[in-house]
């Protein structure tokens, strides 16, 4: 499996994460090296075996519907680049 | 006085031979004149170290001390620790001061333990030699012009070079164990559920696990008992009782069944390497054990397998970094879309890139089923593989890493040759197994790592293997020129 210039660049998107058009090439070619590695497993039979979804194979624990968490919202948001009245800002979204 | 371990450090303060304080102060004037050389430590926290001795040696007086009271050892970075710069190695945390501890923070300090400072590693831990951290590779204290092994390279060296007693890592293919083999210490990696993940910084949730990095099992064994148990704010920790990893320590290896999988002694292995191993074998077969060759047949599908399970879920975890609610955030952005951009393509260094793309490509419409589907069934022969040999030996041996510590500089742009380097640990983490290094005879002056895999929870019984070596050879006292 190889990808291509156009392939890269539509992953960068889908991952939000910006790519230096210097280095475009460069993770072609590695992407390329890691998705040759990983075709090994193509040679696997796995027709009758269930993926594994958890080591231990564990189910979700549960808990009461009880407010547990007490509010940090301020020691949260003094790490945030930018709040205001405790709200985080961003660009503007819509004109 | 850095030269103690753990457990006679803690006699020695008890018995009012040095307090805490002058031991920490120690401790930190070889992190003020050594650490330059190494770069193990990226955050050192004198003042804070100070106050927690102090806090320690009033325990110790009022005879009310944990078991790790006034004992100096380092975090790696990867865990959160209120107040302090908590950077995982990366840009993108650079300016990060953690709101609050992780539970392994919390439970150290609760244990008496003092922290001198924050960890160098791999960013994000994704890396076997140290060399992708965004402050610079660790250099390995035996070698300086060698790796020190990743991604808790900087933990490992640390120990090695006497710059602590102790130090945290965490392990998701191997990071615990490898830089615990080139460095010539001792590593635990704990059954996956062991120890809470709460407030480790998420890299592959799946596979993800913290433990202790020592200079002897007992001291692993030590810091183990203070690090694992049942954690209510990580829903994949296990609710078992913790057993006594020290009490076990001594017990005979008479009639213990160490299983040689044949797949870990193949093309590949450094002669040197396996001869240190072949001689560490025949000392457990003196001590009563009875060795067996056994097979791992689908070894060969580890490495490939973990790259599609550990990218995924890492594409996954790394989302949250999106510089709107913490860390880094890029220059003038002019709209949302490209303020994600712009901070992740400046935040992450380029393995971290690389694996964030693999992981999007793997679970993307269309491609799910063909990689990130079959990779969790692979995952599941894998995992097969140790259960079916479990039911015949009680502890898998074999090399920890292929080679001996690398050059610094020979792997790193090669990312497919780096993650050949751990085909021996990644089977483990896959499995959720619990796995030991421990430090066998050195080739060339290189420590070599001998590792030893458990059954679930069997952390005493890889302690006790671990511990009864020790107590026969000396390859774990030894240090590495400079640092004695």
């Amino acid at each position: 499996m190889s990808l291509d210039k156009s392939d890269v660049e539509k992953i960068a998107h889908l991952a939000r994460m910006a790519l230096d058009e210097s280095h475009i090439e460069a993770y072609v070619v590695d992407l390329g090296n890691i998705l040759n590695l990983v075709e090994q497993l193509e040679a696997a039979d796995t027709d009758a075996i269930e993926p594994m979804f958890h080591p231990l194979h564990m189910a979700q624990r549960l808990r009461g519907d009880e407010v547990s968490e007490a509010d940090c919202r301020e020691a949260n948001q003094q790490v945030a680049p930018k709040v205001e009245n405790g709200l985080y800002l961003v660009p503007k979204v819509i004109e | 006085m850095h030269s103690k371990s753990i457990a006679e450090l803690g006699a020695a303060m008890r018995a009012g031979e040095f307090t805490s304080v002058e031991l920490t102060r120690h401790f930190i004037d070889r992190i003020d004149r050594l650490n330059g050389e190494l770069n193990a430590l990226i955050t050192a926290t004198p003042e804070q170290a100070l106050a927690e001795a102090e806090a320690a040696d009033r325990a110790i007086q009022s005879g009310k001390a944990g078991p790790l009271a006034g004992i100096p050892l380092v975090q790696k970075d990867i865990f959160c620790t209120r107040g302090v710069k908590t950077s995982c190695g990366s840009r993108m945390l650079d300016n990060f001061i953690s709101p609050y501890d992780a539970t392994v923070v919390e439970r150290l300090k609760q244990a008496g333990a003092v922290s001198l400072g924050k960890a160098n590693m791999d960013e994000f831990a994704m890396g076997s030699s140290n060399e992708t951290s965004y402050y610079g590779p660790v250099r390995n204290p035996w070698d300086r012009d060698r790796v020190p092994g990743g991604s808790s390279g900087g933990s490992a060296a640390a120990v090695a070079a006497r710059l602590a007693a102790a130090a945290t890592g965490t392990d998701t293919g191997g990071s615990i164990r490898q830089p615990a083999a080139l460095c010539g210490i001792t590593g635990l990696k704990p059954t996956y559920g062991r120890v809470s993940r709460y407030g480790m910084i998420a890299f592959a949730s799946s596979l993800d696990q913290a433990g202790p990095m020592t200079r002897s099992a007992e001291d692993a064994a030590l810091m183990l008992q203070a690090m694992a148990g049942f954690d209510a704010r990580d829903s994949t920790c296990a609710d078992q009782a913790v057993d006594d990893y020290t009490a076990t320590l001594n017990d005979s290896l008479q009639g213990v069944k160490i299983g040689l999988p044949r797949e870990y002694f193949g093309e590949g292995l450094e002669s040197g390497v396996a001869a240190s191993i072949e001689e560490a074998i025949d000392l457990y077969r003196q001590l009563g054990a009875e060795v067996v060759e056994i097979s791992l047949p689908n070894t060969g599908l580890a490495v490939p397998t973990y790259y599609v399970v550990a990218p995924a879920e890492c594409s996954s975890n790394l989302s949250r970094f999106d510089g709107v609610r913490f860390g880094y955030r890029c220059e003038d952005p002019k709209d949302l879309e490209d303020l994600y951009k712009r901070t992740r393509g400046e935040g992450f260094g380029a393995e971290v890139k690389r694996r964030i793309l693999i992981g999007t490509y793997a679970l993307s419409a269309g491609y799910y089923d063909a990689y990130y589907l079959k990779a969790q069934k692979t995952r599941h022969l894998i995992s097969d593989d140790f259960k079916r040999a479990f039911e015949t030996v009680d502890v898998v041996m074999g090399p920890t890493s292929p080679t001996t510590a690398f050059a610094l500089g020979e792997k790193v742009d090669d990312p497919v040759t780096m993650y050949l380097n751990d085909i021996y640990t990644i089977a483990t983490n896959l499995a959720g197994l619990p796995g030991i290094s421990i430090p066998v005879r050195a080739v060339d002056g290189l420590p070599v790592g001998l590792q030893i895999i458990g059954n679930y929870f069997n952390e005493g019984k890889l302690l006790n293997l671990a511990h009864r070596y020790q107590s026969e050879t000396d390859w774990h006292r030894q240090t590495p020129q400079g640092f004695a």
